[in-house]
């Protein structure tokens, strides 16, 4: 039992990995899409930064008293993977703000159809 | 200045970057990058020299010392790797010229030039780093600065390819992102040879080998292995045709070398291919790859496309070696990923001067081109003739290498289904070289003059390349030997 | 001349040839003065060559390294000696019979395909002068690329649709049979070389060596082995003189050059005649034999006869390759020289018929003997040759063929060169006596040309005509020298002495 509770990290991180993939695969609006991506980046984040937790262990910042500090490592690197992130989305919502002026909709069957006319 | 060569590797054209956005003036913004980019293989060429003299180099990012800090570790693998991409990065740039003020949209021009010098630098860094949390900012970086460089297509379906590619290289990313996570949990490292070694005692937990499918399905999808490889053929076609050139150069290339890296010196080759299936499920996707994309590339109406699907099926013979998991294997699969590079960015470079001369690639288009544009056309039959692996190209050293290897394994059943691949690659080349030359002209064409000559002196260099490296199969095959040797000796996990 | 660079200028002086030819387009006299010259260049090197070889220097090079271990190189031998000399001294009668031809038909692209031409015979050399199977598969495959725009030439949908066929069916079998084969030896033996008493011996057994050898002879399809000998009738499509050098002399041969070559020197004939494991090849080559000259009978345009008399001659060589015996391989060398010098006399004629004439079905040869005699007559000389009946140099070969079938206890194999005669007889003969005995028809409306003068003489170009004359001229004197041709060939069979 104390597995399944202990690792409950591990299992907010596979729902919300799955909920993101899901979202990306099933949706064809093309920004819930985006937002399904972001949702499934963000389980990675928190894999990351959750595993870094030391039990008993403080903030990774020096200070007097203190001996065991939490892992600060993962926590950098999600940093530059925040960013990784941020700067993903944002490039894709700037080419589906182009798509909708070209193609006039954001809806991925719907382009399709209009690709499929001319 | 010659002990930081490394680093100067991926800085030279990282900070360049930025100082393009800052330029106004078209010719200035050209002529940096142009000079960036022959400076960049120029250092790519010194450093395989010091590696060829010195051995593997091994450099510690600010001074800080591996594995605490990011490590370059260069060795001959990775110099061969660096010298195509460079080389093909800036002979694409000079060829550039004429292409970019053709087919690039207005106001894009520096933009271009951008996202341009970063995606090489991208592609550079993945190569160089021996740090794997590196790989994956690098991966990011060249993916995000190729998925703009897509989207400058004229076509608006740039911009749905650029999309989809968007998506399915954040989710190859993101698996790749996973599988490090979880390597990290277990091993407490990110340098790639400090996790060789502390591998070797938690190799049969379960998160090691969920990372292994993790990441193998990630470089998978940058890699467009099949079936992952839906992103490419519509990213190839809509893409700016030196965008195409030089991704198809680059890219998938590097993605190979992440797979070869990981799989066969993080891992180490008797986990990765005895422990885990990975070689039966890379043969298999690998024929499955080289039948379906060349059969489809059989029926595809615009020859853009069709190259792509080529490149699909090309990617298939690479893994193909990689997956005999043998030197003779591994040395095909390494020097068929720099003949190829050589030959299809070529081929995208013959396309582009059709583009520069007759706007379309539609095959329909083409008839009777040949006439007009004898070099280009001319370019494009070596070409062909590389894909289909004629001796005397250099399609014909990797072709015969791969059959060597799966004769010397035992899979002489593979070794006829590779040839006959190739006889698919005729049928699709000769396609195109019948359209080009029986066909006549289709009526309302006017007469088309050669393509010009800043686009064909690199075009025909490319020619020469592709020749070379046939006839002197040599000087590839025998640093590919040399890597294959030293992948195939190292690794930790067992 | 240091005689290994001797071998690469035979080949390189072809390509040399191209260059010029090709920048030549614009001055046609001066052009072809050119490829002349460097047809009548080679000849010289090539008998160089010889005098070399017959003082017993060793020729040889080796160029460059193209993968571990194997290197494009070249060397001289026996059989290669004689292609070498067959294939470059037709040249020369071929170019002044090409240069008649082109300018009598009006027609065009004529730089692009003296090019073609000479690249295609720089080709050949190579082909004739490999060391290794590398470079006979490198040069073997330039000859397959570089004769397609020759049989495509006319630019036609027809002409498209041949060379689909003749790209297709050759491209297949030479890679995957061919390469397959080569790398199949390689990685047994881990070697490439030629070498008198073959290389396998050893490292295969029997099965394997059956097997090996099916790939190489129908990988080797410009030999022509049924099924894989379509693209041989589909090539006549070409102009007539690109299927008088080309498709009687130069593709052809190099098929079966390969294949005799590989017998003797990668398999040897011992080997397979210990392990019997090339008798299935001499029921494949008698089918071939047979089925071809029946084929040929059938067939009223004459080119189309005359190609399937060659896929019927070709398989007589690779019939003397199979027996295994010292006989038989002699008989199959010489018939590369034989069939060589006589088929194009025939061709040679065909094309002479079309472009003075404009005939080509042979049922409208009705009487043309008396208005182009001396065509015809050298027709006659060269079917004789073809049939193999004394005094041309046919009947040498065809007589070392039977030596060879009786050497090798294959007395039904012998039936079937005689009945092969005969058929060859049946189809070449009725054109000669149609052309002389048949009364010419009242009024000539074939092809609408009508003949107004009525019974005069009306002979081919002399351009045309004197290359006639020469090769016809040259079956008979094969008869004589055919002893030459046989102490050429003999060191390719004397037993090696063993260490």
């Amino acid at each position: 039992m104390t597995d399944v509770l202990g690792l409950f990290n591990y299992w907010i991180v596979i729902v919300l990995m799955m909920t993101g993939f899901y979202i990306v695969i099933a949706r064809h609006n093309l920004i819930k899409k985006l937002i399904g991506l972001s949702v499934f980046q963000v389980s990675v984040f928190l894999l990351y930064i959750t595993i870094g937790v030391v039990d008993g262990g403080t903030a990774p910042i020096v200070a007097e008293g203190y001996a065991v500090y939490s892992n600060p490592l993962p926590s950098v690197l999600i940093l530059t993977a925040i960013v990784v992130g941020v700067a993903t989305i944002a490039l894709g919502l700037a080419l589906v703000v182009r798509i909708q002026e070209e193609y006039g909709t954001i809806e991925e069957d719907e382009i399709q159809a209009r690709d499929h006319q001319a | 200045m010659f002990e930081h060569l490394a680093p100067l590797q991926v800085v030279v054209p990282l900070l360049a970057s930025p100082v393009c956005a800052l330029i106004r003036h078209r010719r200035t913004v050209h002529a940096l990058t142009l000079l960036v980019t022959t400076l960049t293989f120029g250092i790519s060429l010194m450093l395989s020299v010091q590696v060829a003299q010195g051995g593997v180099i091994s450099y510690a990012m600010g001074g800080w010392a591996a594995p605490v800090g990011i490590e370059y570790r260069i060795d001959a693998l990775t110099v061969l790797v660096l010298m195509i991409v460079s080389g093909i990065g800036a002979l694409v740039m000079w060829y550039s010229h004429e292409s970019l003020d053709i087919e690039l949209p207005h106001g894009q021009y520096a933009r271009f030039h951008v996202m341009y010098l970063l995606s090489l630098s991208g592609l550079l860094g993945i190569v160089i780093t021996g740090d794997l949390f590196n790989v994956f900012v690098f991966l990011e970086i060249s993916a995000l600065s190729s998925y703009v460089l897509i989207s400058l297509g004229r076509d608006r379906r740039a911009l749905t390819a650029a999309y989809r590619y968007l998506i399915m290289g954040t989710i190859g990313a993101t698996f790749i992102l996973i599988g490090i996570g979880l390597m990290y949990m277990m091993t407490g490292t990110l340098n790639m040879a400090d996790m060789a070694v502390r591998l070797r005692g938690v190799a049969e937990t379960r998160t090691v080998l969920a990372a292994f499918g993790f990441l193998t399905i990630g470089i998978g999808i940058k890699m467009a292995l099949f079936p992952f490889h839906l992103w490419l053929p519509n990213a190839y076609t809509y893409a700016p045709s030196v965008v195409t050139a030089f991704l198809a150069g680059t890219a998938t290339k590097v993605a190979v070398y992440v797979l070869l890296r990981f799989s066969l010196s993080v891992y180490g080759v008797e986990f990765s291919f005895e422990r885990m299936p990975l070689s039966a499920i890379l043969m298999v996707l690998a024929l499955v790859a080289m039948f379906s994309a060349s059969l489809v590339a059989i029926f595809q109406q615009d020859v853009k496309r069709l190259l792509a699907y080529s490149s699909v099926a090309q990617i298939g013979y690479m893994v193909l070696g990689i997956s005999f998991a043998s030197v003779l294997g591994l040395t095909g699969g390494i020097v068929h990923m720099a003949n190829h590079a050589v030959m299809k960015a070529m081929l995208f470079c013959a396309l582009g001067c059709v583009v520069a001369r007759i706007g379309s690639t539609h095959i329909d288009d083409m008839r009777g081109i040949g006439r007009d544009m004898p070099l280009t056309m001319g370019a494009f039959v070596v070409g062909g003739f590389s894909l289909i692996g004629v001796p005397g190209t250099a399609g014909f050293i990797s072709k015969w290498y791969l059959v060597q290897a799966a004769l010397a394994s035992g899979y002489w059943p593979i070794a006829a289904l590779i040839l006959a691949s190739s006889l698919l690659a005729v049928v699709y080349v000769w396609k195109v070289i019948e359209v080009a030359w029986f066909e006549a002209p289709p009526p309302g064409r006017r007469q088309v003059r050669e393509a010009p000559l800043s686009m064909l002196v690199p075009l025909w260099l490319l020619v020469v390349a592709t020749v070379w490296f046939g006839v002197d199969g040599e000087l590839t095959s025998g640093l590919a030997r040399r890597a294959a040797e030293a992948l195939l000796g190292s690794g930790g996990a067992a | 001349m240091e005689g290994g660079t001797l071998l690469v200028v035979a080949v390189a002086l072809p390509l040399a040839g191209a260059l010029a030819v090709s920048l030549l387009g614009r001055w046609p006299n001066v052009r072809e003065a050119s490829s002349l010259a460097t047809a009548a260049a080679l000849f010289s090197v090539v008998c160089s060559i010889l005098g070399r070889h017959q003082a017993g220097e060793p020729l040889e090079i080796e160029l460059i390294e193209m993968l571990p271990g194997l290197s494009i190189a070249f060397e001289i031998e026996p059989l290669g000696m004689l292609f070498a000399l067959v294939a470059s001294g037709l040249w020369i009668v071929t170019t002044v019979y090409t240069i008649g031809y082109m300018r009598a038909h009006k027609e065009v692209n004529q730089t692009r395909f003296f090019t073609c031409f000479a690249v295609a015979i720089a080709a050949t050399m190579g082909v004739a002068l490999a060391r290794n199977l590398l470079t006979l598969f490198l040069f073997y495959e330039a000859l397959t690329l570089s004769t397609y725009p020759l049989v495509t030439h006319a630019g036609t949908r027809e002409a498209r649709d041949a060379g689909r066929v003749y790209l297709g069916i050759l491209l297949t079998t030479s890679v995957l049979f061919l390469l397959f084969a080569i790398g199949w030896t390689y990685s047994l033996t881990g070697t490439l070389e030629f070498e008198p008493g073959g290389i396998l011996r050893g490292h295969a057994d029997p099965l394997m060596i059956g097997v090996l050898l099916a790939l190489f002879a129908f990988g080797a399809g410009k030999a022509a082995l049924m099924p894989f000998h379509g693209w041989l009738p589909a090539a006549m499509v070409a102009p007539t003189p690109v299927s008088a050098l080309l498709h009687a002399v130069a593709v052809v041969k190099a098929g079966v050059f390969s294949i005799l070559k590989i017998v003797v020197y990668i398999f040897g004939i011992e080997l397979l005649a210990e392990t019997a494991m090339s008798d299935w090849l001499v029921y494949v080559a008698s089918f071939t034999i047979i089925a071809a000259s029946l084929v040929a009978l059938s067939k009223d345009n004459l080119k189309a006869r005359l190609a399937y008399s060659t896929v019927s001659q070709l398989s007589y060589i690779v019939l003397g390759a199979a027996l295994a015996t010292s006989a038989g391989v002699l008989g199959g060398g010489m018939h590369i020289a034989m069939h060589a010098v006589g088929k194009i006399t025939l061709f040679f004629v065909a094309g002479a018929i079309m472009v003075t004439l404009h005939k080509t079905e042979i049922s409208d040869m009705r009487g043309i003997g008396r208005q182009m005699p001396i065509t015809m007559a050298c027709f006659g000389i060269g079917a004789i040759s073809i049939i193999g009946l004394p005094p041309m140099g046919g009947s040498w070969s065809k007589w070392f063929l039977l030596l060879g079938t009786i050497d090798a206890g294959m007395l039904p194999v012998a039936a079937v060169l005689i009945v092969s005669s005969l058929l060859n007889i049946a189809y070449l003969m009725p054109v000669v006596a149609r052309a002389f005995f048949a009364p010419l028809p009242q009024t000539d409306t074939a092809a609408g040309h009508v003949d107004a003068q009525g019974r005069g003489i009306q002979e081919a170009p002399l351009l045309c005509l004197i290359p006639i004359c020469l090769t016809a001229l040259g079956c008979l004197a094969l008869f004589f020298y055919a002893d030459a041709i046989y102490q050429l060939l003999k060191p390719m069979v004397t037993p090696m002495v063993t260490l």
